[in-house]
């Protein structure tokens, strides 16, 4: 029954869960390499295409990557983006920024980052980026080493050369 | 060699950002016991429940349907919990259906569910992995860049999403229980409204909502015997794909086109724009109109945006879509597939009030979700298959 | 009702701690296993389907990887429950049994070292009345414990002699992850660890993964010498909370295998998912399995537990023993919930 005070709306109720995920082989292959400062692609073995970075299976044949590694450039293509906006709490950056993905140079696949030292107005498909790395001092077995991507100024990559991967 | 299936009734609940008013369980016996009265039945008629809902960190439960299952009619009978990402109230439906047509039950009701407001989906759909750089913000910051992969790639007006954001809008009006009811919303106010993800504008997006639906499915012969015309199952189908893998097109994915052929096959449909009187399609950003109007195969590659401009989505249009003012008006995650199904279902049983499409007798309901990579869709129909 | 059997089973190893391994690492071996041994290819499934769970993976859309490990290209048929992979096959077989599959691929996996395991599954009780108290898993099956103990629906020799069969059975079962000759008494006159609970009366924590391939019709034995044909399939929920149900009884089972049409005289083997050895003997009561019956000869769960995959393991030990020609009739059970709550019973024969 109400009182005056109303009903109960809300009950709160505060959960702290701890996890331990594993990266997983192929993952661990590819954080030794950013490890090194060197971005590990992994073969498909059936069709050969580079997975960068590879969460464990080559997902169109369900066969695993690797172990052999192939190494692929930190400059690569923007092949789309997304200027975010609005804040959200397990963000690694403060909007506005622009998320996009990035077909690294040797890579069939394209992962995930943000483009810095660039006006967000400016930001387009087909601009030629690369990483940019923490001191050599550093660098961890993580991602956070790359602590964004940039411009390089080269000529923008032509619509054809990324079409198929978008 | 299945079963012919159809709906005999049909809830749904207010859909709104935060029912304090109610418990999850209020929330879902809302939507069950209008699908309940819809059909004139009672909790004793039912013989099986199936739930659907999207990743439980959305509530903050793990497999919530345990300790619902008392408030659903479910003790000591069987309960299924679907989940396929944003597809999975499609899903729902579809396993309701198949449970009917397999034969080995003759009413089963099935709910699907979201309450939002009971935790921070935001927050669970992008949990950062100790692997990764955290860059994308919620599902609108992941679809973004594959909008923007859809402007580039069909030429079409940066306008089309503002049109198609307006229509919906407009139809939303006409919808009680529609969650977002903006009176005399104007193309201006949507396009001035604020960039959030890039191209994606505040008002060509979903609303986070609270909500529900359900339906009772009913086996052919209980539903001749049902007190409002049925809706018959024609066809369902559903389709999926992994999530990235080199050289995958996530702008219209191979999984939609090909879950749209077996649908169509099943349903004997050949020109699906001619045959289907109007469509419930999962659209949670405005710019997934053109994109699943060639994704289901309405219209011809690069050509989707075409039929949002002509007008032929509106309700008066050739191919009317979300007359219910769709998933940008209302998005309850997990129910809003099984709205889509529920509100095709209204259509042809002539029950969608004042957002009716004028002698719908086919319709189809549509859902798709993870990296758009999961698809179910059925086909209902006012006459048997 | 269509024939439908099952023609192939594979797991892996359960451990307590897969450290290397990310789940699509642990699925795809086992998923490549079964496609081998029904010599149906990748593609050619006519239906998938999965269990899992996200909680237990303590992250969102866990199951969308395990598209990664199957190999979903081109497109496929496709659906998930957030539960044991044995719903997983159950509504595989219902798509079956509609006609709009002949031939389905079904899994579960889970990697239950990732949290802190009993701690998780408080999340799964009623989030208003009980998350809030955090009771573990382990607690809430020691109040059903103790209950049997009091009233003698169970007895302490009855839950040592359990152990005792689970250890000694999982003996020949490579895949287990506890083995070994344990002693009735000693195993009575070690300490308590969740009073009335002994550690050992509690399934280990597992990681692991199962797979399974169903085949309706006289195909299935083009898939399998000798094919194991589900004769029943049905589960049953009851409520939730404690309060409101017996506990020292599985009603739920019970019904689930009168409506699976189980004719426990006839049983030659039955795999039984109880996570405690308590549940072990209410499930067997519930069945009505007498002597006849070899109960577990896997081991069971108390040897083994990689949850959202144990039912299913439970379904497929149960039809390994059909195919490999040592049972006649077999069932396979497989629970969720705390307590028994929700049941399921798959009853099979080889023909």
């Amino acid at each position: 029954m109400a009182d005056e005070k109303g009903p109960v709306e809300i009950v709160q109720t505060p959960v702290e869960l701890d996890y331990t995920y594993t990266a997983g082989q192929a993952a661990t292959r590819f954080l030794k390499g950013v490890e090194q400062g060197k971005f590990l692609g992994q073969r498909c073995p059936v069709d050969g295409l580079v997975y960068v970075a590879s969460r464990g299976s080559s997902p169109k044949h369900g066969v695993p990557t690797g172990p052999d590694t192939v190494e692929v450039s930190d400059k690569g293509t923007l092949i789309s983006f997304s200027i975010v906006r609005i804040p959200s709490a397990n963000l690694s950056v403060e909007p506005p920024f622009a998320a996009i993905s990035v077909l690294l140079d040797g890579a069939d696949s394209h992962l995930m980052h943000v483009l810095d030292e660039c006006p967000l107005e400016e930001v387009r498909m087909g601009m030629r980026v690369e990483a940019v790395w923490l001191p050599k001092d550093q660098w961890t077995a993580s991602m956070q080493n790359v602590t964004h991507f940039r411009p390089t100024g080269e000529p923008d990559a032509p619509f054809d050369s990324y079409k198929d991967h978008l | 060699m299945a079963e012919l299936c159809g709906v005999v009734g049909i809830g749904q609940t207010e859909h709104r950002a935060a029912r304090t008013d109610v418990s999850m369980a209020g929330l879902l016996r809302e939507a069950a016991e209008r699908a309940l009265e819809d059909a004139q039945l009672t909790w004793k008629d039912i013989d099986a429940v199936v739930i659907g809902k999207a990743p439980d960190l959305f509530e903050g439960v793990m497999m919530p349907e345990l300790f619902l299952a008392e408030a659903l009619g479910g003790a000591m009978k069987p309960m299924l919990r679907v989940h396929t990402a944003g597809s999975v109230g499609g899903s729902t439906g579809i396993v309701a259906a198949s449970l009917v047509q397999a034969g080995i039950h003759d009413r089963v009701l099935c709910v699907a569910w979201e309450k939002q407001s009971e935790s921070n989906a935001m927050w669970a759909l992008t949990i950062s992995m100790p692997f990764s750089v955290a860059v994308v913000a919620g599902a609108g910051g992941y679809f973004a860049p594959l909008i923007r992969g859809y402007i580039r790639r069909s030429g079409a007006p940066d306008d089309t999403g503002i049109r198609v954001a307006l229509k919906d809008r407009l139809n939303a009006l006409k919808n009680p229980y529609a969650h977002l009811q903006i009176p005399d919303v104007t193309f201006e106010q949507i396009e001035q409204s604020p960039m959030l993800w890039d191209p994606i504008r505040y008002l060509e997006t979903c609303p986070s909502s609270d909500g529900a639906c359900a339906m009772v499915l009913s086996s052919e012969r209980l539903a001749e015997q049902a007190p409002t015309r049925p809706a018959w199952v024609h066809a369902t189908a559903m389709r999926s794909e992994p999530t990235m893998f080199a050289g995958r097109d996530q702008v219209i994915p191979r999984a939609s086109l090909d879950n749209a052929k077996a649908l169509y096959e099943k349903a004997g449909i050949t020109n699906p724009r001619q045959q289907i009187d109007v469509a419930e399609i999962y659209v949670p950003f405005s710019w997934f109109e053109p994109m699943w109007m060639e994704g289901m195969l309405f219209a011809p590659t690069n050509e989707g945006w075409k039929m949002t401009y002509e007008g032929a989505t509106a309700m008066d249009g050739d191919m009317p879509i979300n007359p219910s003012g769709g998933v940008l008006s209302s998005n309850p995650i997990g129910a809003s597939g099984l709205l889509r199904f529920a509100e095709a279902a209204m259509q042809v049983r002539g029950q969608a009030g004042e957002h009716q499409v004028d002698g719908a007798r086919k319709a189809l309901g549509h859902a798709y979700g993870g990296g758009s990579q999961y698809y179910s869709t059925w086909i209902v129909g006012s006459d048997k298959p | 009702m269509r024939d439908v059997a099952i023609v192939a089973f594979a797991q892996s190893p359960s451990v307590r701690s897969d450290t290397q391994r990310n789940e699509v690492e642990i699925l795809m071996p086992v998923v490549a296993e079964v496609r081998e041994a029904s010599g149906i290819p990748k593609g050619e499934f006519d239906f998938i389907c999965s269990g899992s769970s996200d909680y237990l993976a303590g992250q969102s859309f866990a199951f969308v990887a395990g598209l990664d490990a199957v190999g979903a290209w081109p497109p496929v048929s496709e659906s998930h429950v957030e539960m044991d992979g044995a719903w997983a096959l159950y509504e595989a077989w219902v798509k079956i049994q509609m006609g709009y599959a002949d031939s389905a691929l079904v899994y579960g996996f889970s990697k239950c070292s990732l949290g802190d395991l009993p701690e998780v599954m408080a999340m799964q009780l009623d989030p208003y009345y009980q998350t809030p108290l955090w009771p573990d898993a382990v607690s809430m099956a020691a109040l059903q414990a103790r209950q049997c103990l009091e009233t003698g629906a169970v007895t302490a020799e009855q839950m040592a002699d359990a152990v005792v069969r689970s250890r000694a059975n999982a003996k020949s079962n490579p895949n287990a992850q506890l083995s070994g000759d344990v002693d009735r008494e000693k195993l009575l006159a070690e300490p308590t660890f969740v009073s009335p609970l002994h550690k050992h009366d509690c399934s280990p924590i597992s990681d692991g993964a199962a797979a399974m391939v169903l085949v309706a019709g006289e195909k299935a034995r083009q898939h399998c010498e000798r094919p194991a044909w589900i004769t029943g399939f049905a589960h049953i929920m009851e409520p939730m909370d404690l309060g409101v149900r017996p506990l020292t009884e599985s009603r739920s089972t019970a019904e689930a295998a009168r409506r699976a049409g189980v004719d426990a005289a006839k049983l030659d083997v039955a795999e039984l998912h109880g996570p405690f050895s308590h549940q072990e003997i209410l499930l067997e009561q519930a069945i009505g399995i007498g002597s006849s019956t070899d109960v577990n000869p896997s081991g069971g769960a108390l040897a083994a537990n990689p949850m959202m995959a144990a039912g299913l393991i439970r379904l497929g030990e149960a039809a390994a023993r059909i195919h490999d020609g040592s049972a006649a009739t077999a069932l396979g059970h497989a629970t969720s919930g705390p307590c028994l709550q929700q049941n399921l019973v798959c009853a099979m024969e080889g023909r």
